[in-house]
């Protein structure tokens, strides 16, 4: 008995049929729970953008509310490049819908991105795609009440993903929320914390002659350009300063800012 | 069905997994800063070991002894991905803050050490019942550390305020320390120090005795 299970051809059969076996079973699960999964995903990105906006209080509002809330903005899509709004020709031509495009996967086709140069790529992303989907409210006069842009870059082991909202003056920070990143849990993650989030409101990005001035400082971060820095984790929160720089800059929504927004 | 219970119950307090083994240290201290986080690590862990343990086990005559250590790993890995397919699915905040460590339970030594140490040589139903026990053992370890952290820490318990915080306007100062890995390093020696006074057969001889006359001479 004890050869026979040690024999090659045992060795062979156990091996494929527990590869086969576990392989089953992995993806059967995979595929069946894929939908919930994706659903959560959306949801929570969603919450951030809200978390952004500042709508969003995790103490009164619940998962719930998420769907009804995020009914309130329209979502707009932007050429970064040309600093404007896409018509809704220009969408269709491109094959393009506000809200079902991925910016992420967008990111990696080369038909809808641009490879960064070194000195260009602030924010260590490599490539940028050309067109972001904004959310927009605005009041009854059509003017911008809240303006939520997505903004991504690289901290210490991963590109993290957020929304940043600004106020109508495209300059004053209305909040952040942060729905993806591989951060270390406890320090570099804290950026998903509400009370390290809570210092962004009222921040200003640019300076008078409208450079990007924004920086995460250490000990302290009393300026009106100033946030406090994470304790512990240098590199994300430089990751978080380069990011601002980079998708409020030239490269980013900086053009769009200036021409859509500020007027 | 009958088995002989001290299989269940000897993991909690006599051969705690953590207290006694040493095991699985480095997840009882990533994921304690909270109880709720900790109470789905605890269920997570005990599913892939009582699991593991039950597969193995079954398997185990028919397992070549070559291989064996890969197909312990791939049992272990699916359970592992199962579960973090689930988590994503059904509570998806909590895998979000669990992040990386529900993966790392692959790794987790006591999966891996319960599977080769008593799966391979004991039937299907008493490996399940230790894998059971080996999980509370360790989740009794993480609920300990998990409620000193969250109450010492953040002056909460599972979410709810239980010493209001300056910061909330209470007056309560929490201790910054609880919020990082060392204190649970602190908490588990702290345990380890009871346990061992209360069951003293737990307590390792020294490796080396001194010599009666080292202690009177001293240095000079």
């Amino acid at each position: 008995m004890s050869s026979n299970v040690n024999s090659v051809q045992n060795t062979l059969k156990v091996a494929l049929g527990l590869c086969v076996v576990c392989s089953i079973v992995i993806s059967t699960a995979a595929v069946v729970l894929k939908p919930m999964q994706t659903a959560n995903q959306i949801l929570d990105r969603n919450k951030n953008i809200l978390i952004a906006a500042g709508l969003f209080d995790p103490a009164i509002n619940t998962n719930a509310d998420v769907s009804a809330m995020f009914a309130e903005f329209t979502p707009k899509m932007v050429d970064l490049d040309a600093g404007r709004y896409l018509t809704a020709d220009e969408m269709q031509q491109l094959g393009l819908n506000p809200e079902t495009y991925d910016q992420k996967r967008a990111r990696n086709d080369p038909a809808l991105s641009d490879a960064l140069s070194g000195d260009d790529d602030v924010a260590s992303i490599r490539r940028r795609p050309r067109y972001a989907t904004v959310y927009v409210i605005e009041n009854a006069s059509g003017e911008y009440e809240s303006l939520v842009i997505p903004v991504n870059g690289y901290g210490l082991w991963g590109i993290m993903y957020g929304y940043l909202a600004l106020e109508s003056d495209a300059n004053t920070v209305r909040g952040i929320g942060f729905y993806e990143h591989q951060e270390t849990p406890g320090l570099g993650g804290e950026i998903s914390n509400p009370r390290w989030q809570a210092q962004w409101p009222g921040k200003q990005v640019y300076d008078d002659s409208g450079d990007v001035a924004f920086s995460v400082v250490k000990g302290g971060g009393a300026g009106t350009n100033q946030v406090d820095a994470l304790s512990g984790a240098t590199l994300t929160s430089r990751g978080v300063e380069n990011m601002i720089e980079f998708w409020l800059g030239e490269r980013g929504f900086g053009p769009f800012l200036r021409n859509e927004v500020q007027g | 069905m009958s088995f002989n219970k001290t299989v269940l119950i000897k993991p909690i307090f006599m051969e705690n997994p953590i207290a006694l083994q040493i095991l699985g240290v480095c997840s009882a201290l990533a994921v304690t800063t909270s109880l709720q986080v900790t109470l789905v690590m605890c269920v997570a862990l005990t599913s892939v070991v009582a699991c593991s343990n039950l597969f193995i086990s079954t398997l185990r005559n028919h397992m070549p002894s070559s291989i064996r250590i890969i197909i312990q790993m791939t049992i272990i890995a699916s359970l592992v991905i199962l579960v973090d397919q689930l988590l994503k699915a059904f509570a998806y905040e909590i895998s979000k803050q669990l992040s990386v460590f529900v993966g790392l339970i692959i790794t987790n030594c006591i999966v891996m050490g319960r599977a080769e140490a008593f799966a391979m040589k004991n039937p299907p139903f008493e490996s399940f019942m230790d894998g059971i026990g080996n999980g509370l053992g360790y989740s009794l370890v993480l609920i300990v550390v998990g409620t000193l952290r969250e109450l010492f820490g953040s002056g909460t318990l599972l979410g709810f305020t239980i010493l209001p915080t300056v910061a909330n306007g209470g007056w309560y100062q929490p201790n910054g320390l609880m919020l990082l890995a060392p204190s649970a390093f602190f908490i588990i020696g702290f345990f380890i120090w009871i346990l061992r006074n209360k069951y003293t057969e737990q307590v390792e001889k020294d490796e080396f005795e001194m010599m009666p006359h080292t202690a009177e001479k001293g240095a000079h």
